[in-house]
């Protein structure tokens, strides 16, 4: 047995001694010695036993995954709680690629994807809908509750769980969030613990209208990097109570914030669950102060590197929807595009235009708003549940100019970042730049 | 010549090349494009990285205050030590970060990879070296500049 510092109960200390296998050995063994390193005590039960899985792309050179997955397989072991997983990379159906770049996607991209899908399915995947980067969103149904402990990745989804929901989970990279699952417990340190979830930041919002959240998102990212920030100022503008609206603006910040810098929890105080009930006791002495108006946040805006060979081009694509689209969102999107174009006497976007929301939402949309539905195929805007950024990841996709109103895909493409109301202006075929 | 000592996270000794980031190093970004392309040699893709945009990697003693980005983060690092185009150690000068630390974790678990990392150098650590000097690493987690 490995030699560790925390304390094991005797019924891990059985899977350490290799009692239940020598692939479960192995992975208590990683999330013993991955505890150790932050000084946890002890390992805790997880409470919300549906995980989140980042991995959920069948790329071949990701060698450990699979060669992991597969003796996961073989040993019969299973998630018990089930879990949901990342999008999906692929939709050709809604996002149309050419021979070339199906070629690329199928054959040497994503070749492994389906027998991937058969590893996650054998593993515990909840169910064929289940990808989505925004599962806990209410249509998904992986939605935890206020102190329960998680054995997630996805960053976007762990920074939403903890700030929004008050849940408990740490910045698992992938494989830790499918260990976690399976043995049912996760290390204690960090962010599961009272002193771990403290603000070492203030952030003061002084801006004269609200930021725009994936530009404010990335402010605070990039200035705290992994520390926890206590936002004030964001409550006159968002109000003290979280509905789909808020909850939209919430998840797109907090994406940023960990795409942009390494966020996993923040509070807006008067709004988020535990700054609500603690308020300034969230704060720890001699926190560091950021303060944003409006000249910071153009100040920010405008350091994004324009990455597109033709600076001056006009976008071919648009991906909205990084991380996925909740229910209010795809409603306003369609309602604001319908308005640009009619207002610029267009009845189609200048291009190609793709919003990405969970399988389970386009599913409630198609079925309440048949009619937006519809009309949204009329303008030339299609509805996907991919990855835009496991899309951009094909290297013949580079030298078509994207545009995007997420910060995360910026990040990790050569995709240009608007704002909202430019990607408006130029989907109605407005010149903005 | 100037002595650094940090924590033993994975023990090693090694003689190299430094390459230096001031901001933390966004793991995904950076190695993505090379992985991707499955090329023998990781040039830092990461656009936001002014300190190693472009820059080779592979081989070098990468020294950085802490990772950020993805949660693919700690799978990424595992896969470059597959693939054997990693850095050939983490100099981190804060505590290191939980994505980092899974992905050392899982490329000595499930690798038996070679890797070295040593975090808790200190800010003057990152300070004072500068991409290009040469390290040496002792098993006891001191770092000397020469």
């Amino acid at each position: 047995m490995i030699e560790h510092k925390m304390e094991l109960n005797d019924e891990l200390i059985a899977i350490l001694e290799g009692k239940e296998g020598e692939t479960k050995k192995k992975i208590l063994e990683t999330l013993v010695l991955f505890g150790d390193i932050f000084g946890a005590k002890r390992m805790v039960k997880v409470t919300h036993k549906e995980g989140h899985l980042v991995t959920s792309f069948g790329i071949p050179l990701l060698k450990p995954l699979f060669k992991t997955m597969d003796e996961i397989n073989k040993e019969g072991i299973k998630a018990e709680g089930g879990f949901t997983c990342d999008p999906r990379p692929i939709d050709y159906q809604n996002v149309k690629c050419n021979l070339l770049e199906k070629i690329v996607f199928n054959k040497i991209l994503y070749g492994k994807q389906e027998e991937y899908e058969k590893q996650l399915s054998k593993a515990g995947l909840t169910d064929k809908d289940s990808f989505s980067c925004a599962s806990y969103l209410r249509e998904c149904g992986n939605r935890p509750e206020k102190g329960d402990i998680l054995s997630w990745a996805e960053s976007s989804a762990v920074v939403f769980a903890n700030s929004v929901l008050g849940a408990r989970c740490n910045r698992n990279s992938g494989m830790l969030d499918l260990f976690g699952s399976i043995i049912g417990y996760v290390p204690e340190f960090g962010l599961l613990t009272d002193e771990g979830r403290k603000a070492t930041w203030i952030v003061e919002v002084k801006t004269s209208k609200l930021p725009e959240a994936q530009i404010l998102g990335s402010a605070i990212g990039m200035k705290v990097m992994e520390e926890v920030p206590y936002v004030y100022g964001l409550d006159k503008f968002l109000g003290t109570e979280i509905d789909d609206k808020v909850e939209a603006y919430l998840k797109d910040f907090g994406a940023a914030s960990a795409s942009n810098g390494a966020v996993g929890l923040f509070h807006i105080d008067g709004l988020t669950p535990e700054a609500k009930d603690e308020k300034e006791k969230l704060i720890k002495e001699g926190a560091k102060r950021y303060v944003i108006d409006d000249e910071e946040i153009e100040r920010v805006y405008k350091s994004y590197p324009i990455m597109w060979k033709d600076k001056e081009a006009s976008p071919k694509l648009c991906f909205i929807g990084c991380p996925h689209l909740n229910y209010y969102q795809l409603n306003k999107w369609h309602e604001d595009i319908k308005k640009a174009l009619k207002e610029n006497g267009k009845s189609k976007v200048s291009c190609k235009c793709v919003l990405n929301t969970p399988p389970k939402v386009l599913a409630r949309f198609k079925k309440e708003e048949k009619a937006k539905y519809d009309e949204l195929y009329k303008m030339g805007v299609t509805i996907s549940s991919i990855c835009p950024l496991m899309y951009t990841n094909n290297p013949i996709t580079h030298s078509k100019p994207i545009m995007t109103n997420s910060n995360k895909l910026r990040t990790y493409s050569l995709a240009r970042y608007f704002k909202d109301e430019e990607i408006l202006a130029i989907l109605a075929g407005k010149k903005v730049y | 010549m100037r002595e650094f000592k940090g924590r033993v996270i994975a023990k090693g000794t090694f003689k190299g090349e430094a390459a230096v980031t001031h901001q933390g190093f966004n793991t995904l970004a950076s190695f993505q494009k090379s992985a991707l392309m499955n090329k023998k040699e990781v040039y830092v893709s990461d656009q936001n990285n002014k300190d190693l945009f472009n820059k080779n990697i592979t081989g070098k003693i990468l020294c950085l205050p802490m990772t950020i980005g993805s949660t693919t983060g700690g799978l990424v690092i595992q896969t470059v030590c597959d693939m054997k185009i990693n850095p050939r150690a983490f100099l981190f000068s804060e505590e290191i970060d939980s994505l980092a630390a899974s992905g050392i974790v899982l490329a000595k678990v499930w690798q038996n990879s070679d890797i070295i990392c040593i975090d808790k150098l200190g800010k003057e650590f990152l300070d004072t070296v500068k991409t290009g000097d040469t390290l040496e690493i002792l098993e006891d987690g001191t770092v000397r500049i020469l």
